[in-house]
Parts: C-alpha cells; structure tokens; sequence
C-alpha cells in the first residue's frame, strides 16, 4: 500500500547544511530554508496524489539533507511543471525550479528515473528531435512505445489521428536539422566539461 | 503594408497534430492585416524534455530560433504556448550576459539584440477594437482555457493574472460570444503526461472539461496545442473512466476569431476535431 | 585655563580587555590642559559617579571627559553626574572607547589601544572649546488631541480625562466604536463585545472633559510638544446635531439603500443614517454621494441631459425638528493641543488578490469580519449564520488561516497574530448556534500565546470539536452547490478536499487606510506596510520620535483588544506626565541663526526635516531664517546646507569639529 512520508520512518539526523541542500540552492537559486513548511505547494500540486513524497516533504527533505530518500522519489518525475506550487508559495519560493534541479542530480547520481516512463518519453522526444530537428509525432509514439515496452500506449488513438490528417506517415526532416545536431554535440560536450567540474566539488 | 509584422514561429505540431491551430491562424491574421513571415529553417524549440533534462540544451535550442528572428529584425510571434515559453523563457535567460556568452559559445555567435517573443493571444488581443466582425458569435458560452503555460511564472513569462487571466475572455466577448466565469482557467491540463502517466493527464484534463461545463460552457477556447489535443481528443475514455462525463468540444481561440470574422468551418478545419464542434455551430446559426 | 580631567572606563573586560588601559592613562596624562586622569571598573555605576564628582571638586576641574560606552547609552548620565558637581552639563565629552573601538577591534589589541588614545585626544580638544549652555523652559496647552475613536482612542480619552485635562476625540466615521464594535463575542472569555464597549462609548460622548468630533478629519499639523496646531475638517453632516434628537424617523423612511460599510457589506443601510443601533453620537449623517436629493441637485446645477432623478426630501420633510440642513458645509477647525495620540487602528485584508480563492466571484466565502455580522444577533440576519447566497443553514464550514498574513507574495509576511484565536471563537460560536455545524480550521501553525488562549483553543478542538488539519489551503472551487477546499493536511503529508458550504477566510490586520498621509503629516515615521513606528519597540512602545505624539493600538502593529486597551492607558500616561509640568525644558543643542551673515536663501528650510527654520523679515527689509527652538532637534541638517555659513549649531560647531579632526595624529 502507498501511504505518504514512508520513506523517513526510521530514526534519522538531520544535517541542515548538507550538500544537497548546497547542490539544489546554487542550481536553483532557492534558498531552501525560506520554506516553512505550510504545504500550499501540495495542497495546489495536480499530481500531488500520486506523489510518494509531497512537494512539501521534499522541500523537508532537502532541508533535512536526506539525499537518497528525495532522489528516488517518484515525485521530481511526476512533476509536471505546471509551476502552480511557485505561482503560489506564500515565500515565494520557486518550487518547480528546485523539482528540475533534483531531477539533473538524480540524472547525473544515478543515471536512471525513479519513474522510467518519463524519461524515457523525454529520451525518446530528444533523440526524435535530434534526428528530424522537428518532432515527427508517429515516430516518438513508437519509439516511446518500444523503449518503454508499452506497446499499446495511445494506440487506440491512432486510427482517428490519421484519418483526420493530423499524422504525416513519413518524417520530413526539417532544413535546420543539421544545426540542431551541432547544439546537441556542442552542449553536450560542455555538460561533460562541468559534470567533471561538479564531481570535483561535491 | 500590413499594419503589423511578425516573425512567426509555428512550432513542430502546428504542422502535424494542430494543423487547424496553424491554418486558423493564418487565415485570420491575414484577414486582420497582421503579416506573419514564417521563420525558415525553425526547429524544435526542445519543449518540456529538453527543459527538464538539461538546462543549457533548454536554452541553446529556442535560441537558435530568436538567432534568426534577429536576423530578420523582427518581433517573433508564436502560436504554441509551449513554444512562447520556452523561447520568452530563453530570451529571458539570455539577457543575463554570461548565460548569453555560453549559448554564444553553443552556436558559434552571441545574441546582442534578443528579440521580441510574444504570443499570438497577444497580438491578436491588442487588435480587438479592429476586428471586422461579419457574424458575431451570439449566444455562444465559451470558457476560456489558458493552461499554465501562458501565466507562470507571471514576471516572466505571464501576460495576464495568474489564477483569472481575462486577454482571451475579452476577445472571445469582442466577438459577440458570452464568457463563463470559472476557476480553472489555468490548472493543468495534465501536459506531456499524455503517453508516460496517461493516468494522470486523464485526471487532470477531465477536471477541467467538468468546471467548464459546469460553468455553463457549450465549448472551451484555448491557445495551445497540447491542451487542445489532452481536451479534445480524449473525452472518450474519461467518459469510460469517471462518472461525471464530459462532451464539450474544444476550439482554438483563432477557429472561433475566423468563424466571427466570416471565414467557413471548412477553411478553419472544423472537421479535424476528435469531439465534433459542428452540431453546435449549426445549432448557433454560425455553420 | 581650562582644567580637563579624563575618565577611563575598564567596563568590566568590554574595554579593558582589549585596550591597554594603563598605556592611555600615560598618553592621556600628556594631552593638553589634562590635570586628571583615572580609571574605574565600571564608571557609569554609582562609586565611579561618585569619583568624578570628588574629582571635580577637590582638583577644580572644569572640562570633564568621560572614555567610555556610546555616548546613546550613558552621555545623559554623565551628565546629570557633571551637574550634580556644579559643573555645566555641557562641558562633558564621551569618548567611546567601546563601540566605536573595543567592541570592534577586539583581535587588534595594538591598534585598539592606539585608537582609543587618538579618540580621547579627540575630545579633550572639542571640550576645550565648549561653551556652557543652558535649556529654555516654554509654555504649554494641556489639551490632548486622540486621533481615531476605536477601543484604543476611547481608553486613551477615558484616562486624559480622568486625569482633569481635556481631550478632544477625533474620529473619521460617523460613530466612534471602531473595529471592536462590529465583532460578536470576544475571546477568550466570550464576553458580548458590544456589551463591554458601548458603555465606554457613551461615558465618552458623556464626559465633561471629552469633546467628541465624529465624521471629522485631521488636515494639517503645525507645533510641537506642548504646542500643536491643529486643522481638523469636520464633514458636513447636512443634518444639524444641535436640532436633532436621534429619533429615527429619517433613516427608517429613508427610501435609498447601499450595502453597508458596517456590516461589512453583508447587509444594507439607508443613505440618511447612523452606521449601527448602539452609534454614538445616535444622530444620522447624509451619505452625499448617494442621496437621490443631492444628486438631483447636481443635475440641475451641471444642466444635464437626460431624467432627472427624483427630488425625494422624505427625511427632511419627517423630521419633526427640521435638523435636516441641505446648505450645512464642511468646517474647518483650528485647535491648539499640548499632546497628541494617534489610535487608527486597522482594516481587514482585502482578501481579492487571491485568485486563487476565487477573489471575491464565491458570495459564500467571506472574511472572518463578515462572519462576525453574521454570528452577532444586531448583525443583518439578526445573529443567523446563513450563507449570503441562497440563505441557507451551512453544515460545513471550512476556515483558511493566514489570509494576507505570513505572505511574501502579497506583501503581508507579518503575523496578524489575532486571528488564529478568532477561528477558535468563531467555531466555537459556529457550535453554539448551531450543533449540526462541523467546522474545519486550516491552519499553519496555531499561536494562542496570550493568557487563557492556548486552553480556548483546545476548547475549539475538544468541546466544539473543530477538526484542525495543519496546511494552507491553495484552492477554492465551486462544485454544484458546495465550495471546494483544497489543501495538505501536512501531518498525514496527503492532500485533502473538503466539500464546504461555507468557507471562512481569516484575512489578517493591516494599518488603516490613509494612515500614511498622517503620518506624514504629523512628522512621524511609518514602515513599509505603514504601521506607525514606535520610538523603542521594547522600552517606549507607545512613543515616537516625535516629542508629545503618542501611539496606541493596533496602528502600530497587529495588536488584540487587552493589548490596545493596555496601551491606551500607557499613551495617557505619558500624555498625563507632560501635562504635569507647567513649562517644557527644550534642548539647548539646537541651530542658531547669525542675521548678519545670513542672505536669506532658505536651504535651511528646504532640508530641515522638522520646519524648524522659517523666513522673518527684518526691520531693514531683508529675509532671513530664524530657527524655533521648540522644533530643531539639533541634527545638523541646516549648518551643512548654509552656504555663508551663518548657522552653528550649539555644541557642534566649527571650531569644536575641527579641532576634533586637527587632534588626530598629533
């Protein structure tokens, strides 16, 4: 059964200065002690429900520097970004901001989502970009579907999809295509410079 | 002359899945005299998937497209709200000079003089008193759908209240049409769940479907694609999973502007919907 | 010849410590005119007092310099030591030894010891140079003026009075009462706040010492302690109060209604009327801007187009003593005070900037004020809790805690501190009325720190069995006929819904509207949401800066009924103290004026803080500046400003300055 807060039932130590709280203020620009814990962020949260630890709790989390229990949370996966928590917070804290950079942690940490299917999609949406420099749609739904061995995703919606036109069979690569392809080179080169940076500081 | 100039940035699915959105908005720019130059060349803007894995890449994609609309001189208009913030978002960002330097580094040049981004509810909004309106859409109730992307975060990207956005109600009422008062203007619509945590978007969207149409609304209005296809195109299997049904077809704010401006269902391709607009049109006297 | 002696202080290890006491004591020995020096553990206490007075007397001294703590701290009680000696007061110097030097410099003992000496040569040069001087003494009016008729207003008349001098109470509305007067039942006691409060509405408008100004505003401040100016404009009423005996006729036939201010737009008033049954004085006033006579007028006069609204008259025409006086004008009032205490009070948020709570779209969510009309039996439903858009009996009622209160994003970060305790009330009151009621309180944290609060509160809880769920709420939604509750309960860590039917928004304090401009007015500083700054928060809190204006209440913060009681009392005190003395020592450290190198350029009034400075016409005909005494506060402002150089201010003038700054590194 879920229920909420199970991963901090056992006793723990709090370290308020932990690196993780360093790690997620310097790429968020959020200072994590400004939160006090009202809840208005989950209470606001259209994903709060399916939520392992509420965005209030990781906001805790991290002010209690409980890096593992907040990196395999299903939460900074299932966060939609819909940015209703910031929009609200009563401190004006960017809570969304701070979901991104715990996912990148959790990216560069353990390579893998706590949720797989969202990473998957956004691997799957990259890679479609990368390849057409525009998104071919037919082609991320099967690719998504292969990868994440969900074969059936959306598939019911495939026959009205294209008899109203709206899904061109062949992809079209788009012109720009080749530019696009050297951004992903560039940055990705300059991601490994400063992952090997922040190895080296953390 | 037209009496205004965009460089106009469509977006990957005004191509494919929101092809009404794309033509609609042609049709009635050019019926209102404001030119849109499509951008040559625009690619993807990297949408929430290069947003949320990696930061630098988030930047340097829409960047690429500002580059050109820069080049050109022109404002850029975009018609996709997840476009408009992606790229007002990178404007944004680039405006700090060494987040500029960097993505200058990505793309071989600095951007010195970052242009303009605004959305075409904007654009189209601000031209309200111009509008020639043939058949006013009396009688129509409208809620009026502006998801998340269009308001936060309100200092940089928002154009409107944050919680009781009006740009879009006011055009919609410019029209002739009624506007319902509801609150959930702007609560998710459940966004690029729709193949990972479909469960999720299913939820969302079916609660927003239900407030408009308990709101009294014969249809929503909305200005972005993905909202478009999460409302119109799954009401089917909400209907099959939550008791409170929904059938509600859902326009894009430019259809509704070309119907009013005298342009035919057809040519705004009325018939591209999952959840058919036409009975209600016809029931209005518009189609 | 002057005769200086110079006073160490070790301040237990605060200076000695860090500076090399015996080192100074040497150098100090050395300086010019020093006849004296010695030291002493703590010098400010009696026994080191006591040795600058036998050292004064037995060695002659005549220039004191006392090295020791911020002269903010202790230069008064030097001061009083010097005199106690026969000295004038003002041939002290402070050479602060400890804030400016030991406190920190404490890692750079070599240093520190250094500057300490350059800090005593210093002053030993600027007392060199000092001149006695002695504080005038001027007259007062022992009148107070209380601006605002709320609880703290009317404590603050009460106790002037009681004390035998004459107040006037000033109050914006039409009735005095204030916020106080629109709640139900108090907490934590329950008492009927009406009950306890319109007796001391009426001993006010009764008592022989208080006049009351109702529907009267302040228009300009001039003076200072122990002598204010004051405009006062009092509203026309167009209803004569001398005629009119307050028997109600007008306001029950009055045949226009707007929603009233009073019942918090709950319910409606006529337009000739008194705000509420108990207002005191019980004479209506006009509401001009909506009377259907006076509008009728103005159409006539500005010659519109169009139906001419209906001439109406109906009050005037039934009134049985023709007090109705269509010509009656607002009066401008000038009134000398000696004292004046500012009570303003507050409002309620405006509880429209949360979109997110539906602004003000749901008539079912209302303000805890609101539901105070509703719970109080001379409230618009006569004491029924109904909901305002259907009149039904709600079941549910959920409270959202922090409305406008720890809220950056509205500006409000404060606490507004009253309120958790008034949702305890009110779902205790809710309970009362009506046992079916369950109440559901959100809440961040629950601050019940007053006497007896922490045990109403769990009487909340136990007895009226208010379920308290700890987290703010972040949505309200319509759904059919129920209002939608979002929030976490954040001890479950699970987000929870709650269908209401009617849902209580606990909007927090903030000042008065208007409150700034007098402020501004009356010199007096204000901060950034425009609560009045006391002079000390801790150890002068119904003070300002401002000599002879006094605070009380909740203009200066968000403060409960016991609290602005309490502080209305301590205003009248100190008001009651100044009265005391028949003339006011002024601080001879003021600005003076030399007429003959002045050239009448008025800078000094341009940047005088205070309006200390005024243009004069001579004799001869020139302009120059005089400076009030009364007003100057000796900040420096004026000398910097005067480009000929025709004004000194006592104590600090040039020469002292500069011999201070030609003493260092000699």
């Amino acid at each position: 059964m879920y229920y909420a807060g199970m991963v901090i039932i056992e006793t723990i130590t709090p370290s308020p200065s932990s690196q993780l709280r360093s790690w997620v203020e310097r790429e968020s620009g959020q200072k994590i002690f400004r939160c006090y814990q009202c809840g208005k962020c989950t209470a606001g949260c259209p994903a709060a429900y399916t939520m392992d630890l509420t965005p209030r709790q990781i906001m805790r989390a991290v002010q209690f520097g409980l890096k593992e229990e907040v990196l395999k949370s299903n939460t900074i996966w299932v966060c939609l970004h819909c940015q209703t928590c910031s929009a609200r917070c009563p401190q004006e804290i960017d809570v969304a901001k701070v979901m991104e950079s715990l996912r990148l942690l959790a990216v560069m940490e353990k390579g893998k989502a706590a949720v797989e299917e969202v990473k998957i999609f956004h691997d799957a949406f990259l890679s479609n970009l990368w390849r057409f420099g525009r998104i071919y749609e037919l082609g991320l739904g099967a690719s998504y579907n292969l990868r994440s061995r969900h074969f059936l995703t959306n598939l019911s919606m495939l026959p009205g999809m294209l008899s109203r036109g709206k899904l061109p069979i062949l992809p079209r690569s788009a012109k720009g295509t080749s530019r696009v392809k050297a951004i992903f080179s560039q940055v990705y080169a300059k991601e490994k410079e400063s992952e090997m940076e922040r190895k080296g500081t953390a | 002359m037209a009496s205004l100039t965009f460089a106009y940035y469509p977006g990957c699915t005004l191509h494919t899945t929101a092809k009404q959105y794309d033509v609609s908005t042609r049709l009635t720019c050019q019926a209102m005299d404001i030119a849109l130059e499509e951008l040559k060349d625009w690619t993807c803007c990297g949408a929430s998937s290069a947003h949320l894995t990696n930061p630098l890449l988030a930047i340097a994609l829409p960047a690429k497209d500002l580059q050109q609309a820069e080049e050109r001189g022109l404002p850029i208009a975009v018609a996709c709200a997840a476009c408009y913030f992606r790229l007002k978002l990178a404007a944004h960002e680039l405006s700090n000079k060494a987040t500029n330097d960097l993505v200058g580094e990505v793309l071989g040049k600095r951007i010195d003089h970052i242009p303009q981004v605004i959305h075409l509810l904007q654009v189209l909004e601000s031209k309200k008193a111009d509008i020639a309106v043939k058949k006013p859409l009396t009688g129509l109730k409208v809620a009026c759908y502006y998801g998340c992307l269009l308001v936060r975060p309100k200092n940089t990207v928002g154009f409107d209240d944050k919680e009781n956005p009006q740009k879009m109600d006011s055009l919609i009422q410019a029209l002739g049409a009624e506007t319902t008062q509801w609150n959930f203007k702007t609560e998710c619509c459940g966004a690029s769940f729709v193949m990972a945590r479909s469960d999720i978007m299913l939820k969302l969207s079916h609660r927003v479907l239900s407030q408009a149409q308990q709101s009294g609304a014969e249809c929503v209005a909305v200005a972005c694609p993905l909202c478009h296809s999460n409302l119109d195109s799954h009401q089917k299997e909400m209907n099959a999973k939550f008791a409170d049904k929904v059938e509600l077809p859902v326009l894009y704010f430019t259809q509704l502007l070309g119907i009013a401006l005298g342009l035919s269902p057809r040519e705004l391709l009325f018939d591209q919907h999952f959840t058919n607009p036409m009975p209600l049109l016809k029931e209005k006297g518009l189609a | 010849m002057a005769r200086v002696g110079v006073f160490l202080c070790h301040c237990g290890t605060n200076i000695a410590g860090v500076v090399d006491i015996p080192k100074v004591m040497e150098a100090a020995k050395k300086m010019p005119q020093v006849v004296y020096v010695a030291d002493n553990r703590y010098t400010c206490s009696e026994p080191g007092q006591a040795s600058i007075r036998q050292a004064i007397v037995e060695n002659r001294l005549n220039r004191v310099v006392v090295s020791a703590c911020s002269p903010r701290m202790h230069e008064n009680t030097f001061r009083k030591t010097v005199a106690q000696a026969g000295l004038n007061p003002y041939l002290l110097e402070i050479a602060n030894l400890r804030e400016h030097d030991s406190w920190v410099h404490a890692s750079y003992k070599e240093a520190a010891t250094a500057k300490a000496i350059e800090l005593i040569r210093m002053a030993v040069a600027k007392a060199l140079r000092d001149e006695p001087l002695l504080p005038k003494q001027i007259g007062l009016t022992k009148r107070a003026l209380v601006i605002g008729g709320g609880i703290a207003g009317i404590q603050v008349a009460l106790d002037i009075a009681n004390t035998g001098y004459d107040v006037v109470l000033v109050e914006r509305e039409p009735s005095i009462g204030g916020r106080m007067a629109q709640l139900d039942k108090t907490f934590p006691t329950l008492d009927c706040s009406a009950c306890i409060l319109t007796p001391k509405m009426v001993e006010a408008s009764q008592h022989s010492k208080i006049t009351l100004l109702t529907y009267a505003e302040i228009m300009k401040v001039e003076g200072f302690v122990g002598n204010f100016e004051v405009q006062i404009r009092q509203k026309a009423r167009k209803v004569d109060h001398t005629k009119c005996t307050g028997c109600g006729i007008c306001w029950q036939k009055c045949p226009e209604k707007v929603p009233s201010e009073f019942d918090m737009g709950l319910g409606n008033r006529t337009i000739i009327y008194i705000p509420f049954a108990q207002a005191v004085p019980g004479k209506p006033v006009i509401d001009t801007a909506h009377c259907r006579y006076i509008k009728y007028q103005e159409f006539v006069a500005q010659k519109k187009e169009g139906k001419k609204p209906p001439q109406c008259r109906i009050c005037e025409r039934l009134c049985p003593t023709g007090a109705v006086d269509w010509e009656q004008q607002e009066q401008i009032l000038t009134e000398k005070f000696g004292a004046i205490v500012v009570a303003t009070g507050y409002q309620t948020f405006d509880h429209s900037v949360y979109g997110e709570f539906g602004g003000k779209s749901y008539p079912d969510v209302i303000s805890g004020l609101q539901l105070e009309r509703l719970l109080s039996a001379s409230g618009p439903t006569g004491g029924e809790v109904v909901r305002p858009s259907d009149g039904t009996h709600p079941k549910t009622v959920v409270f959202v805690s922090c409305v406008g209160s720890r809220d950056e994003s509205v500006g409000r970060p404060y606490c507004s501190k009253v309120c958790c305790m008034y949702m305890a009330k009110q779902a205790i009151l809710l309970k009362e009325h009506d046992p079916e009621i369950q109440s559901y309180i959100f809440y961040i944290d629950i601050r019940a720190g007053g006497k007896d609060f922490e045990e109403f509160a769990r009487r909340a809880q136990e007895e009226a069995g208010a379920l308290y769920l700890r987290g703010r709420v972040s949505k309200i939604y319509q759904q059919g006929k129920n209002l939608m509750v979002l929030g976490e309960d954040s001890l479950l860590g699970r987000p929870v819904e709650i269908p209401a039917d009617l849902v209580v928004l606990a909007t927090g304090m903030e000042p008065a509207r208007g409150v700034a401009d007098l402020a501004r007015l009356l010199n007096i500083s204000y901060d950034s949401y425009n609560f009045l700054i006391e002079a000390h928060v801790k150890l002068r809190p119904v003070e300002t800066q401002t000599d002879g204006i006094f605070l009380a209440g909740s203009c200066i913060g968000p403060r409960d009924i016991p609290e602005s009681v309490a502080q209305g009392g301590g205003a009248a005190a100190k008001v009651a103290a100044l009265f005391s003395k028949d003339t006011l020592p002024i601080e001879p450290m003021t600005a003076v004026v030399d007429p003959l190198k002045c050239v009448g350029c008025l800078a000094c009034v341009e940047v005088c803080p205070f309006n200390a400075p005024a243009p004069q016409v001579l004799r001869d005909g020139r302009t120059v500046a005089v400076i009030n005494e009364g007003l100057c506060k000796g900040c420096g402002l004026c000398p910097v400003a005067c480009r000929p150089g025709a004004i000194t201010l006592r104590g600090f003038t040039d020469q002292q300055l500069l011999a201070e700054v030609n003493a260092l590194w000699q």
